[in-house]
């Protein structure tokens, strides 16, 4: 029973009429989701920003309110203000429609996330699925976005993305599988439910590989090829300018949300926490690997775009595929009270395969001795 | 049935995140794969050398310091040296050694830009700069004490340098030499072995050493394909010859290689700083007995000194005049972007981009 189903209840007894009561908690659950995520959108833009000064031995924003909290709001006007250029040869329908369909999906994906056991729009059965079916379609968006620039830089981005999509979405719904199947469920619910450990201390391999699965599909450092600023510019965003840029801007900051937000689910055992209320624990998480990827941004160069796809499928299918077998056999032959053995086998495991791989498999360069 | 496919066309630069200054490379591409590269040079050109015709020797330093602006106290040194060349004029021993130590502390400065950017081409997204501006600021303080400027020193003066040294430079610049091994080190332990680097760099643009030499490369682009050349040690101009310093080379000429060798030479640099610290002359002029609107004998010189992008040589004419007849700059970058295509052909658009951050290239210094 969710919030809203109490408030759709609620509703029925003072005798609306039929329409009513369906639609306005609907629209009133929309709403505060909209509301939320673009505010701790804001908070992880001034988050990133601040933190980032720090890791570049800076200060960074300071000026706007007390430790520079309303830089963000700031920024947030100064992109209002400024022109909307659209380029003469650009598709211009496709163009306009862009920066929407990014920014949509990534609310849509907040309709399953469980802020708590019962904040959540909907829980839906299928809600893994749902979740993986529409996060992808945002690529499809920026594939529109850098197509509809008639810009070469974008053109390039844009099929980046579709190569980057392709690759990263295996091993990320590989290692899903293995949640759906210890958790046997797809609903989100279920899974946090289901993790009375935290299934990081159960499938490792399993957490590393969507961690960084989605990091690539956020395109976030080391897999930020598609707005590679010093190589094509600002990627497929080059042309845009305003309020749609904001849009993809925002989208941008919206994806790590949900991805953080999503492994956290999975992961992280959600909203299940001592002492502090849950939804509380769910935004502490949140922020804790929103962080990580923030740490990994300030720290990391660049793939290639070759060894981008390499790393995808000679590194994380492999693995997924085998963390996903070993995960089964787990399941069936351990049972539920030695859990224990089962954090050993898999944390052996994975330190063995990525030590085996790292020892194996080089990128290209090599290595020295220095 | 089979794909018709055709060459795509792409212009990087002027207006580009990662041509280091205004350079256009005419690039054509199969998908991601570069076919052809052609810079495009000459969006910076201010005519420098012609307008040195038009001004006494002494003004013309100031021109000096716009070539390569990352480096301007070398290029003060260099064209200060070619005209004391020409009229013969010797530069006092304090002067001399106070040359060789900015000329040192310019090199690192230029090598930690240099390496900064080149990991920025690679994507590490500004932290590596800000780390190496930490290191640079303190050089730019420096400078800013001994001349009051940061960027456009016009410190050297025809005979030896403006003024000598304030008090507080020469315990600033014990400190920075005492800790700035520390901080390569610290530099050697983050990047020498970070993965993606080696995987981005290694064995990428490699730069025969019979090309280089062919096409007359020089600084640590040349050296870097192995070859041992270096004018402070192969003709060793103003008080070279008196230190104690190795010069590194690189084995492969790749950009790794590149990079490693100027992360070398900022050892050696601090290492010439401490012996010319050691050996500084406590008292005497820093400026040889030179006339502002000197006259320079008939004649001509050229002097060619180890900047930190390679050789930068000045030639000047004189036809007896308070004016140079002619001022000419080889400037040694415009020599190593020569080496571009024969570097970047069957790469990648990312690598053409981290192979031109490799070159460590200024434009000021390309057109002039």
């Amino acid at each position: 029973m969710t919030l809203l189903d109490e408030f759709q209840l609620f509703l029925k007894t003072l005798g609306w009429p039929d329409w009513a009561y369906y639609s306005v908690p609907a629209l009133t659950g929309i709403v505060i989701i909209v509301a939320a995520v673009l505010t701790i959108v804001i908070v992880f833009i001034w988050w990133e920003r601040r933190l980032l000064g720090r890791f570049q031995i800076r200060l960074g924003p300071n000026r706007c309110g007390p430790e520079g909290i309303f830089q963000p709001i700031a920024t947030a006007v100064k992109i209002l203000l400024k022109e909307d250029i659209v380029p003469a040869k650009a598709d211009k329908v496709v163009h306009f429609i862009a920066p929407i369909a990014v920014f949509v999906p990534v609310l849509m994906v907040f309709a399953v996330i469980p802020f708590d056991k019962a904040a959540i729009l909907v829980d839906l059965n299928v809600g893994a699925i749902y979740i993986i079916a529409i996060s992808s379609l945002s690529m499809l968006a920026i594939f529109m976005a850098a197509w509809a620039s008639c810009n070469k830089y974008s053109l390039i981005a844009g099929l980046r993305a579709i190569a980057q999509m392709v690759s990263y979405e295996l091993p990320v719904v590989m290692s899903l599988v293995g949640v759906a199947m210890m958790a046997s469920s797809l609903s989100m619910v279920k899974i946090v439910e289901a993790q009375t450990l935290p299934f990081i201390l159960l499938q490792p391999l399993g957490c590393l590989i969507f961690f960084l699965g989605s990091l690539a599909e956020m395109n976030r450092c080391p897999f930020d090829l598609l707005e590679a600023d010093s190589e094509i510019v600002a990627g497929y965003h080059t042309e845009y300018s305003g309020m749609k840029f904001a849009l993809f801007y925002l989208g941008e900051y919206g994806v790590a949300f949900v991805y953080a937000a999503v492994i956290t689910t999975l992961f992280l055992s959600g909203w299940q926490g001592p002492f502090l209320p849950p939804v509380l624990w769910f935004l502490i998480k949140v922020f804790l690997v929103f962080t990580l990827i923030l740490w990994m941004r300030a720290t990391l160069p660049r793939l290639r775009v070759d060894q981008l796809m390499t790393f995808a499928w000679k590194f994380m299918l492999p693995m997924s595929l085998i963390n996903l077998i070993v995960v089964a056999i787990e399941i069936l032959l351990v049972p539920a009270s030695l859990q224990w053995v089962m954090i050993v086998i898999n944390f052996g495991l994975a330190a063995v395969l990525i030590l085996l791989f790292s020892r194996m498999f080089t990128f290209g360069g090599g290595r020295v001795e220095v | 049935m089979s794909v018709k496919t055709e060459p795509f066309y792409l212009n990087i630069g002027p207006q580009h995140p990662s041509t280091h200054g205004v350079l256009r490379l005419r690039v054509t591409l199969d998908g991601e794969v570069i076919v052809d590269v052609e810079p495009v040079i000459g969006y910076l050109h201010r005519g420098i050398e012609k307008l040195a015709e038009g001004r006494t020797y002494a003004q013309n330093i100031p021109f000096t310091d716009r070539l390569d602006y990352l480096a301007a106290m070398t290029n003060n040194v260099a064209y200060c040296m070619a005209v004391e060349k020409l009229a013969g004029i010797k530069v006092p021993e304090r002067g001399e050694y106070l040359r060789v130590i900015f000329s040192e502390l310019m090199r690192i400065a230029s090598h930690l830009m240099a390496v900064g950017f080149f990991l920025n081409d690679i994507g590490a997204m500004m932290t590596p700069v800000l780390y190496m501006w930490r290191e640079r600021e303190k050089i730019l303080d420096m400078f800013e004490m001994a001349c009051g400027q940061r960027m456009m020193y016009n410190y050297m003066r025809i005979g030896g340098m403006s003024q000598d040294v304030p008090e507080e430079f020469l315990p600033a610049v014990k400190k920075f030499i005492a800790e700035m091994p520390r901080y390569i080190d610290e530099y050697d332990q983050l990047l020498a072995q970070n993965e993606i680097l080696l995987a981005r760099s290694k064995g990428v643009g490699i730069l025969p050493r019979e090309t280089a030499v062919s096409i007359g490369a020089s600084g640590p682009v040349l050296r870097a394909s192995g070859v041992k050349w270096d004018l402070r040690k192969m003709d060793p101009y103003s008080i070279y010859d008196r230190f104690d310093f190795e010069v590194p080379t690189g084995q492969t000429g790749d950009c790794y290689d590149r990079y490693w060798v100027r992360m070398q030479e900022m050892r050696q640099s601090v290492r010439i700083v401490e012996q010319a610290l050691k050996q500084l002359p406590g008292k005497g002029s820093v400026c040889a007995d030179v006339p502002q609107f000197f006259r320079a004998p008939k004649g001509e010189a050229y002097v060619c000194i180890e900047a930190p992008k390679g050789n930068l040589g000045f030639y000047v004419v004189s036809d007896g005049s308070i004016a140079p007849y002619r001022l000419h700059i080889y400037p040694p970058t415009l020599i190593n972007i020569t080496a571009m295509k024969d570097m970047a052909v069957g790469w990648k658009i990312a690598d053409l981009i981290i192979i031109f951050g490799s070159i460590d290239v200024v434009l000021g210094e390309i057109d002039r």
